[in-house]
């Protein structure tokens, strides 16, 4: 099944064209890393799929963007950022407190009993695996958490209010490799039900968990295909220089 | 070397001489109006009317109407300067109207005060028929405490990382919810640092209230708001200059009340700011 069909876009913030006639399609269930050197538009092209690019008071879109063969401008933005999560590039927590954090998106969404604010909100630290380390003090602010725990703490607080797609962008670059390695095992658990696109620097992160690969330079997707493929043998040079560390 | 040095040492005596001069004066206001006001303040003093052609008694209806005058400024111009200020900064596009706009508040706040009184008597006195009254003064007062307010509340605002407004909207929550919810919560202390401001530029102000409020002699308290009332900076003019014979140390007392009352509802805002700093997590 076809998550996410995107024909022909084009992207600009004011003067900067930051994507360049993009044609992909987002698989359900499976993980697509995107690479890429900086200003390469990966980032810009994830933010186009929960339409955070919006923010941006310059921003102007063409082309055809379909989120479940939906016109992605004619579903209401909040339940599209509901049913599209996203984990940031740096561990973002919100001024509250552990429970506070993961219980803001369904609290927004209306949720009020506590009972099952209480529920949601253990579902989701397991999920991140983050539970049995927190489980003790919910109700301390999450900036007393080390960086890796507040990115899980930021995907569990994500998978609260249960999305169908998860945005990770660089969600690794802050952390050491033991975080990281954390953090790959829940993405690769959380494949099984959501599907993901991972933005990330690490070439190696994206041979690791993708299971497609797309390549983006100066906002032209250069190429898309199975991760081994591109690992192995990628039909554009650019790719391979890039894999390579030739460049970027 | 040494050549280097010498300049430095010239360059920190310059700085902080000039860092002390601003200390000094500050000091010797306090210190004067403190030694010279202290004899004068007593119970009566505080809680007595005038008498004697306002030489003797005290000076309680002042007092009060300066409070009823804050008070009634800030719940005035708290609530539209702040959500001015949410305007401002969260939704306002970059356009001539809102160019406009922000060139207004900033032309408003260099107004001088007088032109303020002014505009409140043809405003509020003559053309709403308020007359001279509480609800006058309060209200011109407002007006001119609202561009301190407007543009602290926005800087407060606009300090509040974009990053929270981004986590907040990615997780489904509208505009609204995440001003609401991330975003104010944040900048109250930034909110309240421009009320502190406003509270003792309009306590302290003497030309807004002249022609809008004050009365000269009023030995009793206002019973609504629409009676005049007498206020602090207004009677401290009143015995300096249109009294004869008035003591010396009543003038300071009026003095030293007003100061102490203005620091006092600074004090109040600066640990309720504090209170609200501890609980900042980021």
């Amino acid at each position: 099944m076809v998550k996410f069909n995107i024909k022909n876009l084009n992207i600009w913030f004011g003067q900067i064209h930051a994507l360049k006639s993009v044609n992909v399609e987002i698989e359900a269930n499976e993980i697509l890393s995107i690479i890429g050197p900086s200003n390469s538009g990966k980032t810009s092209f994830l933010r186009m799929l929960n339409r955070l690019n919006d923010l941006h008071p310059e921003f102007k879109m063409s082309g055809w963007l379909e989120f479940d063969n939906e016109d992605i401008r004619k579903i209401n933005i909040e339940d599209l950022r509901k049913r599209v999560g996203m984990v940031f590039a740096l561990p973002l927590p919100l001024p509250l407190s552990i429970f506070d954090n993961i219980a803001y998106g369904v609290k927004m969404h209306g949720l009020k009993r506590r009972e099952r604010v209480s529920e949601i909100v253990e579902r989701s630290l397991k999920q991140a695996y983050l539970w049995d380390e927190v489980k003790d003090r919910l109700d301390v602010s999450a900036f007393k958490l080390s960086g890796g725990q507040q990115q899980r703490l930021c995907i569990a607080r994500t998978l609260a209010v249960e999305p169908e797609v998860i945005l990770f962008d660089e969600p690794c670059s802050g952390l050491d490799p033991i975080s990281t390695a954390k953090v790959e095992e829940a993405m690769l658990k959380l494949k099984k039900d959501y599907t993901i696109v991972l933005v990330t620097n690490n070439v190696k992160q994206a041979a690791r968990v993708g299971d497609r690969t797309a390549f983006f330079l100066s906002g032209e997707l250069v190429e898309l295909d199975k991760t081994e493929k591109i690992f192995t043998a990628p039909a554009d040079q650019r790719t391979d220089g890039y894999i390579r560390g030739k460049f970027g | 070397m040494r050549n280097t040095q010498r300049t430095q040492k010239i360059a920190f005596f310059f700085l902080f001489l000039a860092t002390l001069l601003i200390v000094i004066p500050v000091g010797m206001i306090v210190v004067i109006i403190f030694q010279k006001g202290i004899p004068a303040i007593n119970w009566q003093f505080l809680s007595d009317i005038p008498r004697q052609g306002m030489r003797a008694g005290g000076i309680y209806p002042a007092i009060i109407g300066t409070l009823y005058l804050v008070l009634g400024a800030i719940i005035f111009a708290l609530p539209i300067g702040l959500l001015a200020a949410i305007y401002l900064s969260e939704y306002a596009k970059d356009n001539l109207l809102n160019r406009i706009i922000k060139l207004a508040i900033v032309n408003l706040s260099g107004v001088p005060s007088v032109v303020y009184g002014l505009f409140g008597l043809a405003l509020f006195v003559v053309f709403l028929k308020f007359g001279a009254s509480i609800l006058s003064g309060s209200l011109t007062l407002g007006i001119m405490i609202l561009p301190i307010i407007i543009t602290t509340s926005r800087e407060a605002l606009e300090s509040v990382p974009q990053s929270f407004r981004e986590v907040s909207l990615s997780l489904g929550a509208s505009k609204w919810q995440t001003i609401r919810h991330i975003v104010l919560p944040n900048a109250i202390p930034g909110v309240l640092t421009g009320t502190i401001l406003g509270l003792g530029r309009a306590a302290g102000e003497t030309a807004p209230i002249l022609f809008t409020v004050a009365a000269f002699y009023l030995p009793q308290l206002p019973k609504s708001i629409f009676d005049q009332a007498m206020a602090l900076p207004y009677h401290l003019y009143v015995i300096s200059t249109q009294v004869p014979n008035v003591d010396e140390k009543v003038r300071y007392g009026t003095a030293l009340v007003l100061l102490t009352l203005v620091l006092f509802m600074n004090l109040v805002a600066i640990i309720i700011r504090y209170n609200f700093r501890k609980k900042k997590k980021w």
